[in-house]
């Protein structure tokens, strides 16, 4: 008799994966809007898979961050951009094909690794304090620097973003 | 069977040629965007799994610093687009041959 959370990794893990082919390839739509619609629901089921492996506090990052921030812009972006020429052109086949060729080789070798070196009785111990107040004393006290350091990245990101879209630079 | 490490990985490993495939097979600029942070959110989903395993939080550590670089990497990259997009009207890699020799 399996555990309830197995069972909820295994639905997860499996929609992440058909989410995640759909915002690649999708047989119906080519539209920009519904892969990055799929792209949402990807990372969602991330944010759960997260869960499952007790990262509460980047579960909510990933939702707040990924589903919320980023892909908004996102969306924003592509609405912005009338893009309505470029779904009527026709898929690149041999592109598609060797495409696929390069990710199942890379898929193989990956899964082939992971299967010869991870040993299968790997099992997850108990941390002693609570996960999101060890995460943040962690972050706030060893990491502190590098946590600085982006923000500044961030700012410089945001000037950045701010100075390529305007129009002219004077 | 109860999901161990390996499980977690190999969900990592697919999801990672998931945005490979994105990225060499798609012609769109914004999708091959998405494959890119398909294969950001890949290697998170690793860190995360490693850091569960192995009972050490610095994986998490990086994970956040992951997401919030790839915040900075997104907007930066969607403005360069946009930029593009004023300048050519297009958003399709087959009309941005300009470097070809």
């Amino acid at each position: 008799m399996p555990q309830f959370t197995d069972l909820f990794f295994y639905a997860l893990a499996g929609l992440t994966l058909l989410f995640g082919f759909l915002t690649v390839l999708n047989p119906l739509s080519r539209s920009p809007v519904t892969s990055a619609m799929f792209l949402v629901l990807t990372i969602l089921c991330m944010a759960g898979l997260f869960v499952l492996l007790h990262a509460f506090f980047l579960a909510a990052v990933q939702i707040l961050v990924y589903a919320g921030a980023v892909m908004v812009v996102f969306l924003f972006v592509i609405m912005l951009l009338d893009l309505k020429a470029d779904e009527r052109r026709h898929i690149n086949k041999i592109a598609v094909g060797l495409g696929g060729l390069s990710a199942l080789a890379i898929a193989g070798t990956l899964v082939a690794s992971i299967v010869k070196t991870v040993p299968v009785s790997q099992t997850a111990g108990r941390l002693a304090e609570g996960e999101t107040k060890a995460l943040g004393r962690l972050l706030f006290e060893s990491h502190i620097l590098p946590f600085e350091i982006l923000s500044v990245l961030l700012l410089v990101a945001m000037v950045g973003a701010i100075l390529i879209t305007k129009k002219d630079l004077r | 069977m109860t999901p161990g490490l390996h499980h977690y990985l190999i969900v990592s490993a697919l999801l990672f040629s998931l945005g490979l495939l994105g990225v060499v097979a798609r012609r769109n600029l914004f999708v091959i965007f998405m494959g890119l942070e398909l294969m950001l959110n890949a290697a998170n989903l690793a860190l995360v799994a490693f850091s569960r395993y192995h009972n050490n939080l610095n994986g998490q550590v990086m994970v956040f610093f992951i997401i919030t670089v790839a915040a900075a990497e997104v907007a930066v990259g969607l403005a360069l687009l946009v930029a593009l997009y004023r300048k050519r009207q297009t958003a399709h890699v087959e009309d941005l041959t300009s470097l070809k020799l």
